[in-house]
């Protein structure tokens, strides 16, 4: 992701992020990224796969193709899972490229919809204080105006676009992580790990629970946990919608304030996060101040499967009985390569009966606000995924991302469902609970 | 290409199935094949036989080139646009039509994809053995066009030997069948064996009847290790000479072992000098034995170890390693030129060594995998487009490999075609009497040269001597 240039063709790209030229070059258009992209999987035209992408790019970069409407559709028609980048014998780093347009399709300003997303890049997710009041609002909204405009019927008759927007929000959590904990929480026992959590930005207000579940994990194995009042949101929307400035300065806060803590590490619940945090040594690799404490921040970053399995958590005790299945999101398993330590964990539960999904590490279509922008696309994407999901017969639902888990809630409450969605973390916590109680 | 036959062509389809944007246009400019690109006027998505035969007869009148593609992964440039040409895009058709369990056969789409075939056969206890290494994404259409060979081609043979019946839209626009789904049928010229393989040329198949066999009951699968070439190229050969045919005996040398190993993790092996893969299967019986026998011989020629794999996740494993060899060689640069010159098989040690004394001579970089049981090698050229001098050394040395290879009365191409890549090489291995039937054919099928010309070979032009001034 450096900004310099590697050859003569890049002459009129904008001084952010440019599609590094030996990436293009790496793809030796073999087709075989074809089969598991999920947007040629629903229209079948070679633009919309990731090696008709490449291709797009690369004419950009020789400057045959101009930054055109379709070509802006097409960078944002991708959902970025990467499954592309998993399956490529080359080895192409597709991200980087989709990921690079997109930033040259900021800074032109071409986008519609660009000044909302700024706005929202710059204003809202820079500063924690607006984003809670934001979320203070809506809660408010959620809590007494939907069931009263509901009721009154209002629903029948404003747009659908707006109905199914806030069918999809998630609910905001009735108090904010931030507000019920303190910089600092020790176990009850000697801790033998010191970790820092990333409170998230989203999940601090709408995923609170599992955050409280994911604190309470790390303190029944043996850690000292630091959750600093001054962490901001990672920079993972900013970056994958094109906005670098943005998430390179979220990305400096954050490693200012987690390299002076002295960590082990610094465990994350939300696949976005944990990958994007991973990415800081590459993001400001170019930065002299910055490079070095990127790397060590990248070095610390763990998803939190993955650190319980290091660490060889305490496995509960007590059978917790459930028919259960899980979605590997696309930021871990094809982001991070992380596909067993979930799976491990969720299987070291006494009692789990475990069925494997298929088609795991198909997208869901949630990425990111992609839901939100690209509802009809996301939505066939969700289709497929659901009907996999119930084919399992199972009660619940596990994975380890945010975005996922109320995507695949909406689908599934679409489908009359009754499964459970659920984060890995909470199912461990339960069992943990479970345990303790039968210990009583 | 004039507003009019756009428009003309949209009255076939309908609108929505007429594709004329840049970003399409560029995104169809190329397959699998390194190098070569044409961007094509226009890309047209038909749904029905009837469709496709009205785009012919307009092709025909308005003297455009119609490129049939299915997913575009060919190596030889097939299904690359011409000049004034559209692309006729067959992915979408991509129904497996019926299965006939009684009759062991299947009537597919030509956009099926293999996989896909192989899934829904081997669900039923039957077998359709082709299996390009792009199975994941090349279509039966395609795969019958290019007569597609794969893994398992050295005991099944290859996609011709499968081909029962097509359905064909002629370069004139007539709508012909042959075939069926009788095991014997000797009524008239024996027409598939000209049109399978014909490279988009000849005409369009828009339906395929294939032949299925029992799915095998068990398989086998080894992985033999050598110190030099020459021991795992003897160890074919002492196989062969056993008179055990194994379903695949591939060769694998050090530079593709460790592109390959660098991309799938499963633990191969990275000093050693030749890597040979191998399948046996069938009724476990004869499989345990021939297994056993094919690990003496193994054994014998010095192989520093053999494995076995445990199970069929991790055969599938070795399998998709080795089919990701073409594409995994990236990593060592990132343009690969992938060839196909074959040779009978008891040439294939000789053909190997000369191979690296080549790639010496020329200073380049040439990998060397594929096929050793049938002695359809792979040598692939490793450069990077962006160094044109580079490539220049590299198609020499290729130009040597193929002389090489038909001297020792091989072939120009195994599998992949001669399409584009190897149009200048085929009146060297060609008897010029066969040459002069293929152009016939050609010229009679297609008066106009409309369907993929200039590919395989060009046509002279009918007159002699000098075009009036």
């Amino acid at each position: 992701m450096s900004s310099d240039t590697k050859s003569p063709l890049h002459h009129s790209f904008a001084q952010v992020e440019i599609p590094d030229d030996d990436i293009l070059t790496q793809c030796m258009h073999c087709g075989l990224c074809l089969p598991v992209c999920p947007t040629y999987s629903l229209v079948g035209i070679e633009r919309s796969s990731p090696r008709g992408r490449i291709r797009l790019i690369k004419e950009n970069a020789a400057g045959r193709l101009s930054l055109t409407e379709t070509f802006i559709d097409e960078m944002y028609f991708c959902l970025d899972c990467q499954a592309c980048a998993t399956v490529c014998p080359a080895g192409v780093n597709y991200g980087q490229l989709v990921e690079a347009a997109r930033a040259q399709i900021y800074e032109s300003k071409k986008e519609s919809g660009f000044w909302l997303k700024k706005f929202f890049f710059r204003q809202v997710f820079t500063s924690f204080k607006r984003l809670k009041f934001l979320a203070r609002l809506l809660r408010l909204y959620q809590k007494w105006f939907e069931p009263f405009l509901k009721r009154i019927g209002l629903f029948r008759i404003i747009p659908e676009r707006l109905v199914r927007m806030q069918e999809l929000a998630p609910r905001i959590s009735d108090h904010f992580f931030d507000e019920t904990i303190s910089e600092k929480t020790l176990p009850t026992e000697q801790p033998k790990y010191r970790v820092g959590m990333l409170s998230g930005c989203l999940m601090n207000v709408m995923f609170a629970d599992i955050n409280r579940d994911t604190l309470e994990v790390l303190l029944h194995n043996y850690c000292e946990i630091i959750t600093p009042g001054e962490q901001v949101c990672c920079g993972s929307l900013a970056a994958h919608n094109g906005d670098f400035e943005i998430a390179k300065k979220l990305a400096r806060q954050n490693i200012d304030i987690f390299f002076r803590l002295n960590l082990d590490a610094i465990v994350i619940n939300s696949a976005g996060c944990s990958a994007f945090m991973k990415e800081y040594a590459q993001l400001l690799h170019g930065d002299e101040k910055y490079r070095e404490k990127a790397a060590r921040i990248t070095g610390l970053t763990r998803d939190v499967h993955e650190f319980l399995m290091e660490i060889d958590f305490k496995k509960p005790v007590s059978p917790f009985q459930s028919k259960v299945t899980y979605h590997d999101a696309c930021h871990l398993v094809h982001t991070q390569k992380i596909s067993a330590a979930p799976r491990d964990l969720i299987k070291s539960i006494p009692g789990v009966e475990y069925v494997e999904l298929d088609e795991a590490s198909w997208c869901c279509g949630s990425a990111g606000i992609y839901n939100l922008i690209r509802y009809n696309d996301s939505m066939k994407i969700l289709d497929r995924k659901v009907k996999n999901i119930l084919q399992t017969g199972a009660d619940i639902l596990l994975t380890g991302n945010p975005g996922c888990m109320g995507q695949i809630a909406y689908g599934l409450k679409k489908a009359n469902s009754p499964m459970q969605v659920m984060h890995p973390i909470t199912l461990l916590n339960l069992a943990y609970k479970n345990s303790v109680r039968n210990d009583q | 290409m004039n507003a009019s036959i756009i428009k003309q062509l949209k009255n076939i389809v309908g609108s929505e199935r007429v594709l004329t944007s840049q970003e399409d246009r560029l995104t169809y400019a190329y397959d699998g094949t390194q190098l070569l690109a044409q961007a094509p006027e226009a890309i047209v998505i038909p749904q029905t036989e009837k469709e496709v035969s009205d785009i012919v007869r307009l092709a025909n009148q308005e003297k455009i080139c119609i490129v049939p593609r299915g997913s575009g992964t060919g190596l030889s440039g097939g299904s690359i646009p011409l000049q004034n040409s559209i692309v006729l895009l067959l992915n979408h058709w991509n129904q497996i039509l019926e299965i006939d369990e009684e009759n062991l056969t299947t009537w597919v789409q030509p956009g099926v994809i293999t996989e896909q075939l192989h899934q829904a056969v081997e669900k039923r206890g039957l077998f359709y053995p082709p299996d390009p290494s792009s199975m994941t994404i090349c279509t039966i259409g395609g795969n019958v066009a290019e007569n597609a060979g794969g893994l398992r081609g050295l005991k099944y043979g290859v996609t011709k030997n499968y081909v029962m019946g097509l359905e064909i839209v002629l370069p004139t626009g007539e709508i012909a069948r042959f075939g069926g789904k009788n095991v014997k049928d000797v009524a008239g010229y024996n027409l598939k064996e000209v049109f399978v393989g014909s490279e988009g040329t000849l005409g369009i198949f828009t339906k395929i009847l294939l032949k299925l066999i029992p799915k095998p009951q068990s398989t086998k699968t080894m992985l033999a290790l050598f110190d030099s070439i020459q021991q795992a190229a003897k160890t074919v050969s002492d196989i062969i000479a056993a008179h055990i045919i194994p379903t695949t005996l591939e060769f694998l040398d050090q530079l593709t072992i460790r592109s390959v190993e660098d991309y799938a993790r499963i633990g191969l092996p990275l000093n050693v000098e030749a890597l040979l893969l191998i399948e046996v299967d069938g009724h476990p019986a004869q499989v345990a034995e021939e297994a056993q026998k094919i690990i003496e011989i193994c054994r014998s020629n010095n192989a520093s170890q053999v494995q076995i794999a445990r199970d069929d996740e991790e055969a599938l494993k070795l399998k998709t390693a080795r089919r990701s060899a073409f594409s995994a060689l990236a990593r060592v640069k990132p343009t690969t030129i992938l060839e196909d010159a074959t040779v009978p098989r008891s040439q294939v040690a000789p053909l190997v060594v000369k191979i690296q004394e080549i790639a010496k001579k020329y200073n380049v970089l040439i990998a060397n995998f594929g096929h050793a049981g049938d002695g359809n090698l792979h040598p692939t050229g490793l450069t990077d487009e962006r160094n044109s001098e580079e490539i220049s050394r590299v198609e020499k040395a290729f130009k040597e490999i193929f002389k090489t290879a038909i001297d020792m009365g091989g072939t120009i191409t195994g599998e992949h075609g001669v399409g584009l890549a190897k149009k200048e090489f085929l009146k060297e291995w060609v008897d010029p009497g066969a040459m002069k039937i293929m152009k016939t054919f050609k010229e009679m099928l297609d008066p106009n040269g409309i369907l993929n010309p200039g590919k395989i070979f060009d046509v002279k032009p009918k007159c002699e001597g000098k075009l009036p001034a």
